[in-house]
């Protein structure tokens, strides 16, 4: 029913566009490897370097090292830059630059298709990108119980909710110089979604306002997932990011409509 | 109903918010036939190609593809639509065969069958020795090309080309409307939209003309030229700033006179016997041409604006 009411649900050919950014990748095999490195500079960096400096934290009332602690938050920051980076910038470049979709529209594809089709394409790059920084995780020793496996579809909901939020941010993007007010968002959202320490530390009125970021629901949610520490709050935080994710897709599918096909 | 005209269109009109790009306009194009639409920018041409595309939704009136309602039937009008959009828009990053490769896989055709369309049409457009070079590496002409022949991969019954030889020099349009020509003979109706008077005239069975937005005028080129022009054209270009002064000493001379910035056009049915005239009167322009009417000169007269300006 809430597929019915909503104007995106597309067609199967929306896999055409996966297949399409597949092939356009494989000739930037460059790009793609870069998403698996990316992961492994993050935890030895941030989760080696400052583990030495900082200890143990308690979550729920559990000492933990900060290695396992940061290890998740980083994995929620990695799917979002990926999805983000992905979906604001590729697609911006086919929706008003190179006007690849034009050209797909005058095929049996609509709007719809393309829009469902660049998500089907973020997923498949989650997918990827999670599981090895999942296995990364693990041979570093930063997994917090055998449950990180768990982790993998909660990093690719994470993927969903920021590839639905970008694609509906890139349509509002004129100029490249726009893309200075993504670096803006999405900075800040880095640096205070409680990544790097618990947001207990913040004052209150703080964290609640934290509490609305999707990427701190991400990073609570793959750390729970990661220690094992199960609670009917991460469901919340799941439809949370699922909420986010249909309601970008929403926005993204009339917007691309409305400069495709006005 | 018998499907007689592959596609008709009933008191078109699109409009952008306040502005009407199309005003009701009707159109119907027989199977085979290659018809035309003729106008200046911002006529409104556009906007009709992406409506009878199945692409954009009009704002009112109606339109039957094949028999088919865009509204309802888009996805099925399109598999056996080709359209050549102004703008290329090709994969800058993909090699010449996999931008037909892939377009192919739009339609749902196998891999196979995309693969030797691909090889078929890259012979049909001669850029089969181009074909693993990236799109950006062509020279526009051959991009033009390869966005005709990617307008065929799925056999289209219909092919639209919106200005397909704009941009392009005069020498690099003979092939493009050489394999135009010859699609024609094998049947694919060609709706074409032009402001070039020549192509439309060298495609062109029949055509619309259109300005701002509404069909002023409809028929061959040739009729079209019979009916709002003369026989021939007379130009005079003067040694002054303004063409104008002229105007009033030269209209005893021709059916009708048209003043253009740098030039002065008479209409008359034998130019010479007009310029050897003009000469008796010792009006002597700095330089003078005759020649015969084109649709320019149609346009000119239906609108009293030149098409290219």
């Amino acid at each position: 029913m809430l597929a019915r009411s909503l104007p995106m649900i597309g067609s199967r050919r929306s896999l055409r566009v996966l297949e399409h950014n597949a092939l356009v990748y494989r000739a930037q095999w460059v790009m793609l490897l870069s998403g698996f490195f990316e992961p492994l500079f993050y935890l030895l960096s941030i989760g080696i370097g400052l583990n030495k400096l900082v200890g143990p934290l308690p979550v729920h009332g559990q000492f933990i090292s900060y290695a396992k602690f940061v290890a998740p938050g980083m994995l929620a920051t990695s799917a979002m830059n990926g999805a983000m980076i992905d979906s604001i910038f590729n697609t911006f470049f086919k929706l008003k630059i190179s006007h690849v979709y034009d050209a797909i529209l005058a095929t049996p594809l609509d709007v719809t298709d393309i829009a469902l089709g660049e998500v089907w394409w973020a997923l498949a790059r989650a997918t990827m990108y999670s599981a090895s920084f999942i296995i990364c995780m693990a041979a570093l020793g930063d997994a917090g119980s055998a449950w990180v496996v768990l982790c993998w579809p909660g990093a690719i909901l994470t993927s969903l909710t920021f590839s639905c939020v970008g694609l509906a941010a890139c349509t509002y993007v004129r100029t490249w110089q726009d893309f200075d007010l993504v670096t803006l968002v999405q900075l800040p959202l880095f640096l205070f979604s409680g990544t790097f320490f618990p947001i207990t530390l913040y004052p209150q009125w703080l964290g609640e306002i934290v509490s609305f970021s999707p990427l701190y629901q991400s990073a609570a949610l793959l750390r729970g997932l990661s220690l094992g520490q199960f609670d009917w709050i991460m469901i919340m935080r799941a439809g949370y990011l699922l909420a986010i994710a249909l309601l970008g897709l929403y926005v993204a599918a009339r917007r691309f409509k409305r400069i495709l096909a006005p | 109903m018998i499907d007689s005209h592959i596609l008709e269109a009933h008191h078109l009109v699109k409009r952008f918010g306040d502005f009407e790009a199309v005003r009701g306009i009707d159109i119907a194009i027989d199977r085979g036939e290659s018809f035309g639409f003729l106008g200046p920018n911002g006529a409104g041409k556009t906007s009709t190609m992406r409506m009878i595309s199945a692409v954009s939704q009009p704002s009112d009136g109606t339109i039957s593809i094949f028999g088919l309602d865009p509204r309802t039937d888009g996805p099925e009008i399109r598999s056996r639509l080709g359209v050549v959009p102004q703008e290329d828009s090709l994969e800058l990053e993909l090699s010449v065969r996999h931008n037909l490769e892939m377009f192919g896989r739009y339609f749902d055709l196998p891999r196979r069958i995309v693969r030797e369309r691909a090889t078929e049409l890259l012979e049909f457009t001669q850029l089969t020795e181009r074909a693993n070079d990236k799109v950006d590496n062509l020279s526009g002409g051959m991009k033009r090309r390869l966005t005709i022949a990617r307008g065929l991969m799925n056999r289209p019954e219909i092919l639209i080309l919106d200005e397909p030889t704009t941009g392009l020099d005069p020498q690099a349009r003979h092939l493009p409307w050489d394999r135009l020509y010859r699609l024609k003979r094998e049947g694919v109706t060609l709706i074409i939209t032009t402001h070039y008077m020549d192509e439309a005239e060298q495609l062109c069975d029949r055509l619309v003309v259109m300005d701002q937005g509404s069909i002023v005028a409809e028929g061959a080129p040739r009729s079209l030229i019979e009916r709002f022009s003369t026989r021939e054209v007379v130009e005079l270009r003067f040694m002054t700033d303004d063409h104008e002064e002229y105007f009033e000493r030269l209209s005893p001379f021709a059916e009708r006179v048209e003043v253009l910035p740098d030039r002065i056009l008479l209409y008359v049915n034998n130019g010479d016997d007009t310029l050897r005239d003009v000469h008796a009167a010792q009006i002597t322009p700095s330089s003078a041409l005759v020649r015969r009417s084109s649709l320019e000169d149609v346009f000119l007269n239906l609108t009293g604006r030149s098409l290219t300006e």
